[in-house]
């Protein structure tokens, strides 16, 4: 299943955040989205999941949903937004409650999630008593469990420290080599972005339009830290984003989220 | 190993400037004073219980040795005496049973409608635009000056004195419940939304656990609330109920029935406070 954007045009009163953003997400591609803050990149990947709706332009999808996904827009949040009264296995279940499947299946299908997260022996614990990583990886499982056409992941590990943020990467690594999903990354972390992405979005700040799209040619599994070609390509997106974000922090936020 | 020397080799270095810094002043190494204590309240076990317990054996001494006239305050174990009489002649059920249904089925109700109310207002707009202006022109009224209408529209027996607990657990509990629903992490449900799920499930999974707590606080407040009216309808004509034996035994100067049948009530506080205590060990074990 592809994705389209076209034409996205989005006002908050009379501040435009986004100005005619026309872009095409293919299967089995991670597109990263990057940009300085409040350039509008969250807001579009909640236009993109139907979470709000733009004024202008329309996302859409074509070719078939693939068979027995259960919800192919599925979100990974920046703060995990996990049900802290809920276990972890319960916090999976969640999502598929609403489907009607047999308790067996449920159960299968949370099992096999918890062990490709590697949260197998945690199914009983509760959010709080989880680090950080653990709780993102328990979001990263619930959103496979629905089995996703497009993962659209809002900074996902941005309230990581810089450690588990490497371990996490990895595992989304290892993640798409298995499953080749399609997802949608938004993030200011350039190093996220040249290390996931296939394509990088670069937008420009407040109102956010597409400055540039650069494309990285090398298998996930050959990226790794410590890249010259990557820092390379890191470096030129910094080149491209540091006046902005220069910019976009002396701006005076005007009740515009 | 090398670097593990060199930051030896620092340490007394270290040292000797603070001591440099140090003979500036008086040539005397302080250590840092300690400001980071207090603030901090720590369980301290038996303290409450002795306290309570030396101040009924003062109460008692006063009462024997004359110091507090009799007529004034009854003792202790004039107060006990009475409570015995009171189990002895079985009155004792009698008054709590016709309390304790009045009250439960006044809270209860109270409760199950304010929940309901509060969730109401929390999720539609509608609601809260037509019935908030309501609850909250409504919630100051003492309730006890609505008795007398209560009376006439729901009768002299129970109907007014339940009618009374119910309106007076219903209006905190109407408003603890839209606070709570306000309050739920709107994130968590964007998340519900996001994965498809029904509005009825957000409701029940997501909004409801998440406002239990705020719920639970209110019917602590409730609770207090109900137990308050309940002596105050009970002592409007009433026959039994721990509020109509409170009012008899003032109307008879039986200070020492008067003190038993008060301590019956705070007996009554404590224990549905205790209760509330585990259904939040329960519902909002959670939170750690």
């Amino acid at each position: 299943m592809d994705l389209l954007l076209r034409g996205i045009t989005h006002r908050y009163g009379a501040t435009e955040v986004l100005s005619d953003i026309d872009l095409a997400v293919g299967e089995g591609e991670i597109v990263c989205i990057i940009g300085p803050s409040g350039c509008g990149k969250s807001t579009l990947l909640r236009f993109i999941g139907g979470l709000e709706r733009p004024d202008e332009g329309e996302v859409l999808l074509s070719g078939p949903v693939p068979a027995g996904s259960l919800n192919p827009l599925t979100y990974v949040f920046q703060d995990f937004a996990l049900l802290p009264w809920r276990s972890v296995e319960a916090n999976v279940s969640l999502v598929l409650e609403d489907h009607a499947m047999s308790g067996r299946e449920r159960e299968e299908i949370i099992a096999d999630v918890l062990a490709r997260t590697g949260l197998s022996e945690f199914r009983k614990a509760l959010p709080r008593q989880l680090s950080g990583g653990m709780k993102q990886r328990v979001a990263i499982a619930r959103a496979l469990s629905v089995r996703p056409a497009v993962m659209l992941m809002d900074e996902p590990l941005s309230a990581l420290d810089s450690q588990t943020r490497e371990l996490l990467m990895d595992d989304l690594v290892d993640l798409w080599q298995r499953e080749r999903f399609t997802a949608c990354y938004v993030t200011h972390n350039l190093a996220e972005a040249v290390r996931l992405g296939h394509r990088i979005v670069v937008l420009s700040r407040r109102p956010g339009r597409i400055r540039r799209i650069v494309e990285i040619d090398r298998d996930l599994g050959d990226r790794g830290p410590g890249d010259s070609e990557l820092d390379a390509v890191q470096r030129e997106l910094w080149q491209l984003l540091r006046d902005e974000a220069r910019a976009a922090d002396r701006e005076i936020a005007d009740g515009v989220a | 190993m090398a670097s593990l020397e060199g930051s030896q080799a620092a340490g007394p270095a270290l040292n000797d400037a603070g001591g440099g810094a140090a003979s500036a002043t008086d040539g005397v190494l302080r250590p840092v004073p300690y400001r980071g204590g207090g603030f901090r309240p720590v369980p301290v076990r038996f303290v409450g219980l002795f306290v309570f317990v030396a101040l009924i054996a003062l109460w008692e001494a006063g009462s024997r040795s004359g110091v507090i006239s009799n007529l004034v305050l009854p003792a202790p174990s004039e107060a006990f005496e009475a409570f015995r009489y009171l189990v002895e002649s079985g009155q004792l059920w009698r008054h709590l049973s016709a309390s304790l249904q009045r009250l439960v089925i006044g809270w209860t109700l109270g409760m199950s409608l304010g929940v309901a109310v509060g969730l109401m207002i929390g999720l539609f707009s509608l609601a809260r635009a037509g019935v908030l202006p309501l609850v909250s022109a409504l919630f100051p009224i003492p309730k006890i000056a609505l008795l007398p209408l209560f009376v006439i529209w729901f009768g002299i027996g129970e109907g007014s004195k339940v009618a009374t607990i119910l309106f007076g657990s219903f209006f905190p509990t109407v408003i603890a419940t839209y606070g709570g629903v306000d309050n739920v992490d709107r994130t968590l449900v964007r998340m519900g939304q996001s994965f498809g799920l029904s509005w009825w499930s957000i409701v029940r999974k997501i909004i409801l656990p998440g406002a239990m707590p705020a719920i639970l606080s209110g019917c602590r407040i409730s609770a207090s609330i109900a137990i308050i009216l309940l002596v105050a309808a009970e002592m409007i004509g009433a026959e039994y109920g721990v509020g109509a034996y409170i009012l008899m035994a003032g109307s008879l100067f039986a200070t020492d029935q008067l003190l038993a049948g008060v301590a019956i009530l705070s007996v009554l506080g404590l224990v549905v406070s205790w209760l509330i205590g585990k259904a939040e060990a329960w519902l909002l074990g959670w939170r750690g």
